[in-house]
């Protein structure tokens, strides 16, 4: 049993807006163990990236606000941190690749650059001269199966592809050494070749500096083949957890239900029919378990009370009252 | 299925850019008959979406044929006539870039209304509201603007707009990519219900095999500029022959065990997609290509016709 | 739907345009400046103490009298009342602006959109090329080369001012219009048949609205200014007419004895243009394309 490195407990954020607060996040937990890999699917909406925002504390507030809830890393409450602590976290504890490569990139800087200044800021060692810095960038660069990685440090991110300067953005945060890696759908914005291609070498880089890491996507087909262990979520909860192979053959919620049967296959069994209704309007969302409006098997009790986590099997939590009994 | 109602011959659009000639779309062969789905499928640089342009008139052809109905569209959309513009709609990859953010669903859907004199003005609420019906939009919707909908609700409002003058044929520019999984399910649902009312023709560009599995009557494959492989969709998916074509099957993300099975074997795509300014000489796919010999880095491989109405362009079957 | 209908919708969108405007206090701030002055300008006849002091009057035992509870800013070298004939220059001032502004806005906007639509195309490059040359001649300069040719008014100010204004709508729309020219919902009108009227007044143009205005609100407080300036030295507003730069010109004289006489004034001008600036900013604010 390895350490808890991350520990979200009872996250609420909210933002105001004109017409009241949207109530994101709705008292989310989850976990994550050193060396573990877990994956987090959710649609548009369900607050996936506010809730990656609220863990490395870049959520502007306002608008945003953080209405309650602990976020422990490494046993510490990051929601407590100062200034100096957080930049300390993100130096060292925990890095992050964003969905567009393009937006994570500095324009007017040259790669070398940026991927330097990386390294400096991360390094737990004070001076380092120029020339070690130069060399780890250049290995970080190969690690990442970067062709020409000394001219490649002299470009400027325009002149790349999109696959390269994503790999780029791997490559800086993994340069960091950090011990935990977020990354947020990391490969939406590329083709299905160089997808498959930098998963491949995320998969070997984690493994080999064993960071634990949280991949966000809406892409079920991607977290069956790359993590270990699922959370599904939607509109700031989490309805099912289990471990990837268990979800992905017996998946109970609902929602897991329907998405996976939403997604066109390649048997060609034709497309289903979806799921209905709408994401919820987070500045009135329904109460009790924010799916009941669009589930087909919604009782009574679903909009009074919010499903805590049912155990229903080894390892695997259904927050649903379908599920009551088994537990 | 009926006749063919858009042929390509050879079509050819080149850039011509500081940076070199870039052959987006390099010598295009095929034929989408009556009330079928052609799905083009490709990467970046594979020229599918210049195709998709071509047709509609936003770009002129370099060179090549394309005929629709038997009338010669060729030429830019400045040189059509507006019964041929009413008759050919497209809907646009991005539904936040698609539709301008400055105008509510009503002005959106009534622009095409008017240029065309669909209604006069009388009768213009009643033909938008009915649009919105068409795609499933309350009639609230009317007065929304786009930044309030969701992103599969302004698809749907890009679908009305290319409804709104009666088309016979559409292209669908990669219409759900940017979509979760459960609005594509309804935005596609929706598409085939359409179809098969209005009789629709569709080209349908994607990047999602799965989709195109469940999709498409027939699927057709371009790398850098060129058409690899098409068949019909059962037999593509059942027969992959060219090898960009199993290199891309076997790649995608699936969700269950059988569906790991129908893939072709694991192909590790190498190397990076080429830039169409720098297209390879002979087959612009043997950089990468895990089988290729020699005669791939120097001769252009024909287009072979296999049995069941498959055609492939590669050395190996010639 | 109807008629009801729409007037929910109307409702709506000023309320939330009101949201956005208010978020920054001082955006309220400017715009009660703005209101106050435009009001005193409209009805100063009505609420100056002293309306007659406006035109040519003279009163010489009451000149120069430092600020009282009679004349809260004071009298000039005249016996004028300084409070009055501030009023009555907010109306010049004013009507300077918006005259200016309503020759500059729409040509410099509508040059900038059509070459921005048509960018590459023989049209676009005359059109800024023009407009590359009227940039680079100083302003002031260009104005005061006007003016000392024709003869020195209000109006021939107006028309020195506008020469130069309209070039910085043009650039400013260009650069906006030519970015969007390519966007997909300006292709797909294009596609669907819509006239270039269509597309570069109804398609194009409301995407500049935010950048525009916000431009006319800062403008209006520039040509305030400059329109001083140009009195100040002579070449606008001629005497008795009472004008904002004219009397800080002639307040100079009597600097710093009679520091009420040009220091009023002064701070009148500073008031309008302070106005006017944090006014643009909520302007700005509210007009903003939000995503949700």
């Amino acid at each position: 049993m390895s350490e808890v490195l991350l520990d979200v407990s009872d996250l609420r954020v909210g933002f105001d807006v004109y017409g009241g607060t949207l109530k994101v996040l709705n008292g989310l937990n989850f976990y994550l163990e050193e060396g573990e890999k877990v994956g987090l699917v959710g649609e548009t909406g369900c607050g996936k990236t506010t809730t990656a925002k609220t863990i490395l504390r870049i959520l502007p507030q306002p608008p945003a606000r953080i209405a309650g809830g602990t976020i422990l890393f490494q046993n510490k409450n990051i929601l407590g941190m100062n200034s100096r602590e957080i930049r300390a976290v993100h130096a060292h504890g925990i890095s992050m690749i964003f969905q567009d490569p393009t937006a994570s990139l500095n324009p007017v800087f040259t790669i070398g650059d940026q991927l330097m200044a990386a390294i400096k800021y991360s390094s737990l060692e004070d001076g380092l001269s120029r020339r070690e810095i130069r060399g780890r960038a250049l290995q970080s660069l190969r690690d990442v199966a970067l062709p020409d990685p000394e001219r490649i440090l002299n470009n400027y991110p325009i002149q790349l592809s999109g696959g390269m300067r994503q790999r780029i953005c791997i490559a800086m945060a993994l340069a960091t050494n950090s011990q935990l890696m977020i990354a947020d759908e990391p490969t939406t914005s590329l083709d299905v070749t160089i997808q498959d291609q930098v998963l491949r070498l995320l998969g070997r880089l984690v493994l080999e500096k064993d960071t634990s890491t949280i991949l966000i996507t809406h892409s079920l087909g991607i977290v069956r083949e790359w993590t270990q262990r699922v959370y599904v979520m939607y509109a700031g909860n989490m309805m099912e957890t289990a471990p990837t192979e268990v979800l992905f053959r017996k998946p109970l919620h609902p929602y897991t239900q329907g998405l996976m049967k939403a997604v066109p296959k390649l048997t060609g069994e034709g497309i289903a029919k979806g799921i209905g209704g709408r994401i919820p309007n987070y500045l009135d969302p329904p109460p009790g378990c924010r799916f009941h409006p669009r589930c087909a098997h919604r009782m009574p009790i679903c909009s009074q009370q919010r499903p805590p986590y049912f155990e229903a099997g080894q390892m695997h939590q259904v927050a649903c009252f379908l599920y009551k009994e088994h537990s | 299925m009926g006749n063919p109602i858009m042929t390509a011959k050879e079509l050819k659009k080149y850039f011509h850019t500081r940076a070199g000639t870039v052959r987006a779309a390099d010598g295009v062969s095929f034929s989408i008959r009556e009330n079928e789905t052609l799905g083009l499928v490709g990467e970046s640089g594979s020229g599918k979406s210049t195709v998709a342009y071509t047709i509609m008139g936003i770009y002129r052809a370099t060179s090549g044929a394309l005929l629709f109905r038997n009338l010669d569209i060729t030429t830019g959309s400045s040189s059509r006539s507006k019964k041929l513009k009413k008759d050919i709609q497209i809907v646009f990859q991005d539904p936040g870039s698609s539709l301008n953010p400055r105008q509510s669903i009503r002005q959106i859907l009534e622009l095409p209304l008017k240029v065309h004199r669909i209604v006069d003005r009388a009768g213009m609420e009643e033909k938008v509201l009915k649009l919105l019906e068409m795609v499933e939009l309350p009639a609230e919707y009317l007065h929304k603007y786009p930044r309030s909908i969701g992103g599969g609700e302004r698809q749907m409002v890009a679908i009305a707009r290319a409804l709104a003058t009666d088309p016979s044929f559409i292209v669908l520019d990669e219409p759900t990519s940017a979509l979760d999984v459960s609005v594509q399910a309804k935005i596609i649902n929706l598409l085939i219900q359409l179809q098969d009312e209005l009789k629709l023709t569709y080209l349908f560009i994607t990047h999602d095999l799965s989709l195109m599995r469940n999709m498409a009557s027939r699927v057709a494959i371009m790398y850098l500029g060129r058409i690899c492989e098409v068949a019909p969709t059962v037999e593509f998916f059942r027969n992959p022959l060219h090898p960009y074509t199993k290199m891309l099957l076997s790649s995608i993300p699936v969700v269950s065990k059988e569906e790991e099975e129908l893939k072709p074997k694991k192909i590790t795509s190498q190397g990076e997609i080429p830039s169409p300014v720098n297209v390879p000489p002979g087959c612009s796919f043997h950089l990468r290509c895990p089988e290729r010999m020699d005669i791939c880095s120097q001769v252009m491989p024909k287009i072979v016709s296999m049995k069941k109405d498959h055609e492939v362009s590669c050395h190996l079957y010639t | 739907m109807g008629i009801a209908g729409n007037r929910a919708v109307l409702f709506d969108k000023i309320k939330r345009a009101w949201y956005k405007f208010s978020k920054n206090p001082l955006s309220i701030v400017g715009g009660a400046i703005v209101f106050v002055v435009v009001f005193l300008a409209v009805f100063a006849p009505f609420v100056a103490p002293y309306p007659q002091h406006a035109g040519s009057f003279v009163n010489f035992s009451e000149a120069s009298q430092p600020p009282s509870l009679r004349y809260l800013c004071g009298t000039d070298a005249f016996g004028r009342d300084i409070l009055s004939r501030i009023f009555f220059g907010f109306r010049l001032s004013l009507i300077m602006g918006v005259v200016v502004i309503s020759l500059t806005a729409p040509a410099g906007v509508t040059l900038g959109l059509v070459a921005g639509y048509m960018k590459g195309s023989w049209v676009e490059t005359i059109i800024m090329r023009i407009t590359d040359i009227f940039v680079a001649v100083p302003p002031l300069v260009l104005a005061l080369a006007v003016c000392s040719i024709l003869q020195p008014n209000i109006f021939n100010a107006m028309m020195a001012v506008s020469l130069m204004w309209w070039p910085w709508y043009c650039r400013m729309v260009f650069g906006i219009a030519s970015s969007i020219r390519n966007e997909f919902y300006v292709q797909a009108a294009e596609i669907t048949g819509a006239g270039k009227m269509h597309i570069i007044f109804k398609e194009m143009l409301p995407n500049c609205f935010g950048p525009i205005f916000t431009k006319v609100s800062l403008d209006m407080g520039w040509v305030i200014l400059i329109g001083s300036a140009l009195s100040f030295v002579g070449l606008g507003a001629q005497p008795p007419t009472p004008d904002l730069g004219t009397m800080v010109a002639d307040g100079g004289k009597y600097m710093p004895d009679q520091w009420w006489i040009a220091v009023f004034p002064a701070f009148a001008i500073m008031l309008v243009v302070f106005g006017f600036n944090i006014l643009g900013d909520g302007i700005r604010d509210m007009l903003e394309v939000e995503d949700v």
